[in-house]
């Protein structure tokens, strides 16, 4: 079975493609949806086509499905058009398939459900790692504000901190928006740092 | 209680309606809360709508009338009881294609049909068959451009090459030169001229005066199923359309439209199409349009079935779909006039006493029969001066193969 995956990232397309090796598929092919990737997708003649469901390019793809004989009778596919749980979760997912028409649903059906999880997985990393990377800039801005406290009203490191703290709690805002504040309000006010 | 409404979206200037109706207010004064799906391609937007992702979505016309025919993809009966906007195209042509053409940007736009023959004369001197972008093969555009086209003997599936990509894409291709041009709803084709990458061919105003654009589409069974949800939502938009016609309301309108989670494109580029202010070559005053994107006045909003029938017989006669009498029926049946006239029984919106009309028949503004207010119906002429009769598709399809 020769599957293409058409992806603009190409950080997905490799956990993708990873995932689907160790299940034993071995006939993958990565392609990027920019200039003529319609023409290649027409020689590589793929069984099954796997396209995250964000990309701009799906209506450029359909149109060449629906004009090429690339795929004899291609049919979008969301695992299993009877299931609305499991189209749900390939929608969230962001997974859409096009699968040759007449192959087997129980063949095709373990490549989606992989991609489906592939997808998913790869959603979290993006999203721990930005998770990561918000937590390092609001320690720095707190860090910052702690530093204004101290040398401007001479508190030591937990005195700043614990100011920032009880500000935060009775504006019920968050400790990184009073530091963010403050950094605002000292830099206006000139007070260097 | 507040009901919970998804509503999916392209960045097109003609979702301000949608948009309107959720940063307005006039959604929340209804008891609704939008959720506007922001979607980047209409396959996307059509398979959230018929897997049930989302209530309702921002759709080609011409697409729900395909789906519903079964011709793009999982088969749905879809509903479109409201039309979010008439007009608001352009088609642009790389400025080396456009030398070919009528130099005074003003006298081409005005005279589609000497354009439209300009164009074909200017097909053979291209370097290359002209590569034209259309945002998918079901859209208002589409059908436009080839029936534009065809008035001047040019087969738009022999004589061009039709490319299909997304509004969002069109501006970047232009610029790799992997297309000459493309017809898209705003602020795209500006987006172009403004780049200094093509310039203003043809606008969808003028070659037909009232052409049918987006609707909103619900799956058919939800629609019969929350007549009250349905009705409460189209109060709303009927209130955010009248809003966002008032020439006052187009600079916040292009504001809020700017937005990233929305249009994202800048203010100026959108309020071009709102305002009827069209650039058609980067540098050059603006030619006034006043038609050029309509949302509310002359019952704009109302789904004549008679549109959607015209646009069956433009998928017909390009050979998308075979004619019979339940095929024309079925199409004819996704405008739901019925629920529009259930939903603004009671609001300010004149209502049309009929649900069919012909289409192109009208020269200059005309005051018809309206169960309530004054209505009058602005002119709908196509630039070819052809009507088409609802009731008879067939003498109309014949028009088209008559020899040239």
């Amino acid at each position: 079975m020769r599957i293409v995956i058409i992806d603009d990232s190409g950080l997905r397309a490799t956990v993708l493609e990873e995932g689907l090796r160790e299940a034993g598929y071995d006939d993958i092919h990565i392609v990027p949806p920019r200039g003529a990737f319609v023409a290649r997708l027409e020689r590589m003649a793929p069984d099954v086509v796997l396209m995250d469901l964000g990309s701009p390019s799906r209506d450029t793809l359909e149109e060449m499905l629906t004009v090429s004989r690339a795929l004899a009778k291609p049919i979008a596919m969301f695992v299993d058009q009877s299931d609305e749980a499991m189209i749900g979760a390939a929608i969230d997912a962001g997974v859409s398939a096009y699968v040759v028409d007449g192959l087997r649903k129980e063949r095709v059906k373990p490549v989606l459900e992989l991609a489906v999880r592939r997808f998913n997985a790869f959603a979290k990393i993006q999203a721990e790692l930005e998770e990561a990377r918000t937590a390092l800039s609001d320690r720095k801005i707190i860090d910052r504000a702690k530093s204004i406290l101290m040398n401007q009203r001479s508190l030591s490191e937990q005195d700043a901190y614990a100011l920032l703290r009880s500000t935060a709690m009775n504006q019920g805002k968050k400790i990184v928006d009073v530091a963010q504040a403050l950094i605002t309000a000292s830099e206006l006010l000139g007070g260097g740092l | 209680m507040t009901t919970a409404l998804k509503i999916a979206f392209l960045p097109l200037n003609d979702a301000a309606v949608l948009v309107a109706a959720r940063e307005m207010g006039f959604a929340e004064q209804q008891g609704l809360s939008l959720e506007l799906v922001r979607t980047t391609s209409w396959a996307t937007l059509r398979d959230r709508l018929v897997f049930g992702q989302v209530h309702g979505a921002h759709m080609l016309a011409p697409l729900a009338v395909a789906v519903t025919l079964g011709l793009s993809q999982q088969p749905a009966a879809l509903a479109a009881p409201y039309k979010l906007g008439v007009n608001g195209n352009m088609l642009v042509m790389a400025s080396d294609f456009a030398r070919a053409l009528e130099p005074d940007v003003g006298a081409r736009l005005s005279d589609p049909l000497g354009t439209a023959h300009d164009f074909a004369a200017a097909i053979g001197l291209w370097r290359r068959k002209p590569v034209i972008g259309v945002v998918h093969r079901f859209s208002s555009h589409a059908i436009m451009l080839r029936y534009w086209l065809a008035s001047a003997g040019v087969d738009p599936d022999k004589d061009v090459v039709l490319r299909v990509l997304p509004p969002s894409l069109t501006v970047e291709a232009m610029r790799a030169g992997e297309i000459d041009g493309f017809i898209a709803g705003e602020p795209w084709g500006s987006a172009a001229v403004e780049a200094g990458l093509a310039e203003t061919v043809a606008t969808g105003e003028r070659i037909w005066r009232r052409g049918v654009e987006k609707v909103l589409a619900f799956r058919e069974s939800w629609l019969e199923g929350n007549p009250d949800i349905l009705d409460r939502l189209l109060r709303a938009l009927a209130l955010a359309a009248a809003w966002c016609d008032d020439r006052a309301n187009h600079g916040a309108l292009a504001d809020l439209l700017a937005r990233p989670s929305y249009v994202d494109q800048p203010a100026e580029l959108i309020a071009r199409a709102l305002n009827g202010q069209i650039v058609a070559r980067a540098g050059e005053a603006p030619i006034a349009s006043p038609d050029f994107m309509l949302f509310s006045r002359e019952a704009t909003p109302f789904p004549w079935r008679s549109q959607a029938l015209w646009i069956y017989s433009q998928l017909v006669r390009w050979n998308m779909v075979g004619h019979d009498a339940a095929t024309a029926a079925k199409a004819g049946a996704v405008f739901r006039p019925d629920v529009f006239r259930r939903a603004l029984a009671d609001s300010d919106m004149p209502m049309p006493g009929a649900s069919m009309k012909l289409e192109g028949a009208v020269e200059l503004p005309l005051a018809v029969g309206s169960r309530r207010g004054e209505l009058t119906l602005g002119p709908d002429r196509f630039f070819d001066g052809r009507v088409f009769d609802p009731d008879r598709i067939e003498e109309f399809l014949a028009g088209f193969r008559a020899p040239r």
